[in-house]
């Protein structure tokens, strides 16, 4: 096993930069996920650490070896393709020991560690199968197979579930993460998917546009955001972003926004200072608001029932006010319909409040 | 259990209806394309089996059966032809697949300017030809010639090319000082001349083919290999060659079928001696039309026609036989 470390990496195509500038340790033994949207970079940072491409700037490490100039071939990394990228032309069982063979590990030892990974993967009655013949949850399990045979330094994964139905994946996502434990071995793990990144990661990088946005526990990158997009990305349902402008004095700094005005708690007043007057965006998870009866206390607003979704354990009720769409989580048995008019707040010390220009998370 | 059971035959009876109606109609869309088929290809392979169980001299003579396979058979002119045959389908069949790989393989790993050599490579085989053979005739000219030229300035000794009915390896062996008997000549010069033309003019559409189907092997294959530990030789021997078996496989049928059924090149580059020097260029085909046209023997030219079809068929059934098991669908 290795830790990777990637120094400054920039990878550009022509005019496009795919990746910008980023600087990773991935620990020894560490489930690392790589998060962001189509097109952010994540798959092409993959690719650099595969030695599939070059960076055309920067210095890419496993454990203490440089290896910029090291091919693919000799790098001693294993990879899960999106698509599985299985050899079509071979069973399962020469899929997964095409890579000792090369190597030119003895069959004894070949037939041992495929039949030790089919057994843990439950595939070792397909091993004379085709991939043809395999199911799409088959042909993931053969595609990992192919990767634990061989032992490697990392095991880098690209979208490894995107193929799979959502029952399945659930199901895989969590065998993964036994398999983790299990080997004991450095994942990087690359995903569009917020809540793949959330369940499976040691730590997450977020990646937008080929930059590094934040690095952190799932837990800690949930709760305090490091930008606009980090707390817009992650989390499900999406945080709720208010526009308006800080205000107030010294003691009580507030958010003036469209139709309402939402009251900062005191002791944030000193680190705001610097920000009074300049536009601002509030960010409240759907679960730090709720439904309050109506009156005019500070904070509360009123907002007009656009869809509520029923999800058996919760609500998520999607509320207009104005132009402004948000969505509030609410109590399963909560009695409320599309066009009523509530009342609605929004606990004050569970905000964060980013700065509208920049998108920088405020103190 | 009876009143759920009448009404079926009913159902039945109507869906029968609907499935012959869409069978009437699938039929009738193929009939177009089946008339002409008939009209063009099927009524005169069936006349051309009639005509030769006769003794057909431009009029229809009396029925002779199979005497005129018998001859076929008989005749050492048709096996001298069906050898000059084989020599051309072996020389330019593993030639052509070999060059063509490389150059398509080239073409696949050097991005740059791909669809241009494409072009390039294709243009040979959409040149009528008769103009590409004149400026081949021209190339191979014995005394005008660009390439005796080009030898006799390097200080080689000229060629005859498409003039010498000598074996090439009678002429390799003879500068050698050696003698071979005659069963070891080999191809006349003339027949290897027309086997470069037509190497030449059929690597294009091979190229184009193979790159269609080099392009067809996913890229991610490929990373996994190179991932798994392949270097450039073991990616071509274990993902590209087996991954490509289903394109050679059809070039390699299509190309002996090609090379058995080869007319054009022999005729425009032999003309006006069609199948010299000394009959060492006459194939197959050049034997039946020389004996259809030149010599009118309607009837012998027919059959040999059917025993050079069943020749193609067996060659076929053989390659389908043998090689079909080692291809690789994906």
């Amino acid at each position: 096993m290795a830790s990777v470390t990637l120094q400054n990496i920039t990878r550009r195509f022509g005019n496009v930069t795919a990746v910008d500038d980023v600087s990773l340790e991935v620990r020894d033994r560490e489930f690392l996920v790589l998060v962001g949207p189509s097109g952010c970079g994540k798959t092409t940072l993959l690719r650099l650490i595969a030695g599939l491409d070059m960076p055309t700037e920067g210095a890419i490490f496993l454990g203490d070896r440089l290896v910029n100039d090291v091919p693919a071939k000799d790098r001693d990394i294993a990879m899960v393709f999106q698509n599985y990228a299985l050899y079509p032309h071979m069973n399962v069982f020469d899929n997964m020991s095409f890579a000792l063979k090369l190597r030119g590990t003895a069959k004894a030892e070949i037939a041992k560690r495929v039949s030790e990974a089919a057994a843990i993967l439950e595939i070792d009655h397909l091993l004379h199968r085709k991939p043809k013949e395999l199911s799409g949850g088959e042909r993931q399990r053969v595609a990992l197979g192919r990767a634990i045979v061989r032992q490697p330094q990392v095991f880098l994964m690209d979208e490894p579930l995107s193929n799979l139905d959502a029952q399945l994946r659930v199901q895989t996502r969590a065998e993964l993460i036994r398999l983790h434990r299990r080997l004991q071995i450095t994942v990087i793990y690359v995903t569009h998917d917020q809540i793949e990144a959330m369940t499976m990661g040691d730590r997450i990088a977020v990646l937008k546009d080929g930059v590094l946005q934040q690095v952190d526990e799932p837990q800690t990158l949930y709760d305090t955001p490091a930008n606009l997009f980090v707390g817009g990305f992650i989390g499900s349902p999406s945080m709720n972003f208010f526009h308006g402008r800080l205000a107030g004095n010294g003691a009580s700094p507030r958010v003036e926004a469209a139709g309402f005005t939402f009251d900062l708690p005191p002791e944030r007043a000193r680190a705001l200072a610097a920000h009074y007057g300049s536009e601002v965006v509030l960010g409240v998870r759907p679960h730090d608001m709720e439904l309050a009866p109506p009156g005019q206390v500070d904070g509360r607003f009123s907002a007009r029932v656009d869809v509520v979704e029923t999800l058996g354990s919760e609500k998520l009720v999607h509320l207009q006010l104005g132009e402004q769409r948000f969505v509030v989580r609410v109590e399963a048995h909560t009695s409320v319909r599309v066009g009523d008019e509530v009342t609605v707040q929004a606990k004050p010390r569970l905000v964060q409040l980013f700065d509208a220009a920049t998108g920088a998370v405020l103190p | 259990m009876t009143a759920l059971a009448e009404p079926l035959p009913k159902v039945r009876s109507r869906s029968f209806a609907i499935a012959w109606r869409e069978t009437a109609t699938g039929y009738l869309y193929l009939l177009p394309a089946a008339v002409v088929l008939l009209a063009f290809h099927f009524l005169p392979v069936f006349y051309a089996f009639y005509i030769s169980l006769f003794n057909w001299r431009i009029r229809q003579g009396a029925f002779v059966g199979l005497q005129n396979y018998q001859n076929t058979l008989a005749n050492t002119e048709f096996w001298d032809s069906l050898k000059v045959t084989f020599y051309y389908a072996i020389g330019i069949i593993p030639a052509t697949l070999v060059l063509s790989f490389v150059i398509a393989y080239a073409l696949f790993k050097a991005i740059r300017g791909r669809g241009l050599f494409r072009l390039i490579y294709f243009l040979p085989y959409v040149t009528p030809t008769v103009a590409a053979a004149l400026v081949f005739r021209w190339i191979f000219h014995s005394q005008q010639g660009i390439l005796n030229w080009l030898l006799d300035t390097v200080g080689l000794p000229v060629q005859s090319w498409l003039l010498e009915p000598r074996g090439v390896f009678e002429l390799l062996a003879g500068g050698a000082g050696a003698s071979l008997p005659s069963w070891a000549v080999g191809p006349s010069l003339a027949l290897v001349t027309i086997m470069i033309f037509t190497v030449w003019q059929s690597l294009g559409f091979s190229v184009v083919i193979m790159l269609a189907g080099m392009s067809n092997i996913p890229t991610e294959v490929y990373d996994a290999a190179k991932v798994d530990g392949a270097g450039e030789w073991t990616l071509l021997r274990r993902i590209t060659l087996p991954l490509l078996s289903p394109t050679l496989f059809f070039l390699s049928i299509v190309s002996v079928i090609g090379a058995f059924q080869s007319f054009n090149s022999i005729y425009t580059m032999t003309d006006p001696n069609h199948g010299g020097p000394l009959g060492t260029t006459r194939n197959a085909t050049m034997y039946i039309f020389l004996n259809f046209f030149e010599f009118q023997k309607l009837g012998y030219a027919s059959a040999v026609a059917f025993v050079l079809f069943f020749i193609v068929l067996l060659l076929t059934v053989v390659q389908m036989r043998v090689l079909g098991p080692r291809v690789h669908y994906q």
